[in-house]
């Protein structure tokens, strides 16, 4: 069980200013305490860890944490706690014919996701509750019954906003008129809005360049995230979508940010500098893809994601499929502290998964 | 109505609660209606019904009917 104040004190870490070697204490201690829980409360996480040969005993550094690749939440029930404190299973519908990833929440670990998201986002867009556009439509969240990644998304991210509203209608196109008219009701007030990469790219950015009309939206945040694949089959990278997205928006405050289901909650946000950034509760570890050993600043390779959330499945450490490289330490323009890194795709042939987006 | 009476109005209009669920001892996550989704439906109606504008924190620590009543008396909504 996770004791409340551990919780709380886990809370009142800085979310962006510790020095690296300060976090590793941190989270170092934090990381050995959920892999001995997971080893305990886990038997088929168990039964990975010591077939791999992990040394949980005791953890010298963060390249010592055992991982288990993200594939494996596809394949196998992983939770931690009994069926009857489980409140929530969100899932990450993989493509057709695809197992989703299933993760298992009990209260602790949901409310941890929110308030650990709820500090990250505070650092870039404050503490006001702002008005906020959804660059979705209203079904994607109705349907309580499909708890899809994306509806996660926008739940979460809606507590950021108040008079929220939704910029595409049932069919996925956009209602300019509703937009016109929020923003009207808005005028003089920041906005903010929120949606899935490849969303906005064809159902806002595409759908505006295609009535050949641009929305007054200077005052605006763009968070968005989900996952770069289908953009960059259209040859989009994060440039040309932030060119474009100001060319049909007036928005230059863009952020996009990367994360996973199986670490809902600690996402990785991009900053003014266009660097991805750990925050307090997180950390990445880029590993050889052929030997798995860890590799320096400015090599590419697997990125393995560590994060302090999950109490009710093992997903404090993972490694995933992505291809990356960390860029430093610490010592960001943007002045946030922590690994800050890019993304560089997929490692090719990997089992192909929509990030978290069910949506096609 | 009372403010009271509002404030349970709030629950069984966002939850669509029959007459005989006691609303004292909602929690969230105690009923399927009050998960991620219902709670911010909750939260928008509670905004609207008392015209207050709550705090990103409140939101979250937003856990019971109970609870809920000592946040409002932050916003001066007295039930």
């Amino acid at each position: 069980m996770l004791e409340q104040q551990s919780l709380a004190s886990l809370l009142e870490w800085p979310v962006f200013s510790m020095s690296s070697a300060e976090k590793e204490q941190l989270l170092l201690t934090e990381m050995q305490r959920l892999t001995d829980l997971h080893m305990e409360a886990c038997a088929p996480y168990n039964s990975v860890v010591t077939k791999l040969h992990f040394e949980s005993q005791d953890l010298q550094s963060l390249t010592d944490i055992p991982y288990i690749p993200v594939q494996l939440f596809k394949h196998q029930r992983l939770a931690s706690v009994p069926e009857q404190d489980i409140v929530k299973t969100m899932m990450s519908s993989g493509t057709s014919g695809h197992n989703p990833s299933k993760i298992f929440l009990d209260k602790n670990t949901a409310a941890l996701q929110i308030k650990i998201l709820a500090q990250i986002m505070g650092d870039f867009i404050g503490k006001k509750r702002l008005p906020m556009l959804i660059i979705d439509c209203k079904a994607t969240v109705t349907d309580r019954y499909r708890f899809s990644a994306r509806t996660a998304g926008i739940l979460g991210f809606s507590m950021f906003g108040r008079d929220v509203e939704y910029a595409l209608d049932d069919d996925m196109s956009l209602n300019v008129d509703r937009v016109r008219a929020f923003l009207e009701k808005h005028e003089g007030e920041n906005i903010l809005l929120f949606g899935f990469t490849f969303i906005i790219w064809q159902h806002l950015v595409r759908a505006l360049e295609k009535l050949d009309e641009c929305l007054p939206l200077a005052n605006g945040i763009l968070i968005h995230g989900g996952g770069w694949k289908k953009l960059l089959n259209e040859a989009v990278d994060n440039n040309e979508f932030k060119e474009r997205v100001g060319a049909s928006t007036e928005i230059n405050k863009i952020h996009n940010y990367y994360g996973m289901v199986e670490q809902t909650g600690s996402i990785f946000m991009e900053c003014e500098e266009g660097h991805l950034h750990t925050s307090a509760w997180s950390d990445i570890i880029i590993r050889d893809p052929y030997d798995f050993s860890p590799l320096p600043i400015g090599e590419s390779g697997l990125i393995q994601l560590l994060s302090v959330i999950p109490h009710s499945y093992p997903g404090h450490s993972i490694l995933s499929e992505d291809v990356g490289e960390i860029l430093g330490i610490d010592d960001c323009p943007c002045g946030r502290h922590g690994t800050y890194f890019k993304i560089e795709g997929r490692l090719e042939q990997a089992e192909v998964r929509g990030c978290s987006d069910s949506y096609t | 109505m009372s403010n009271i009476e509002k404030y349970k109005q709030a629950f069984v209009e966002s939850f669509s609660l029959s007459s005989d669920v006691n609303v004292q001892e909602l929690a969230y996550q105690s009923i399927a209606e009050w998960d991620s989704v219902g709670h911010m439906g909750l939260i928008a109606n509670l905004e609207e019904v008392f015209d207050i504008m709550m705090d990103m924190e409140d939101i979250i620590d937003f856990g019971s009917y109970e609870i809920g009543i000592d946040i409002l008396k932050k916003y001066q909504v007295d039930l």
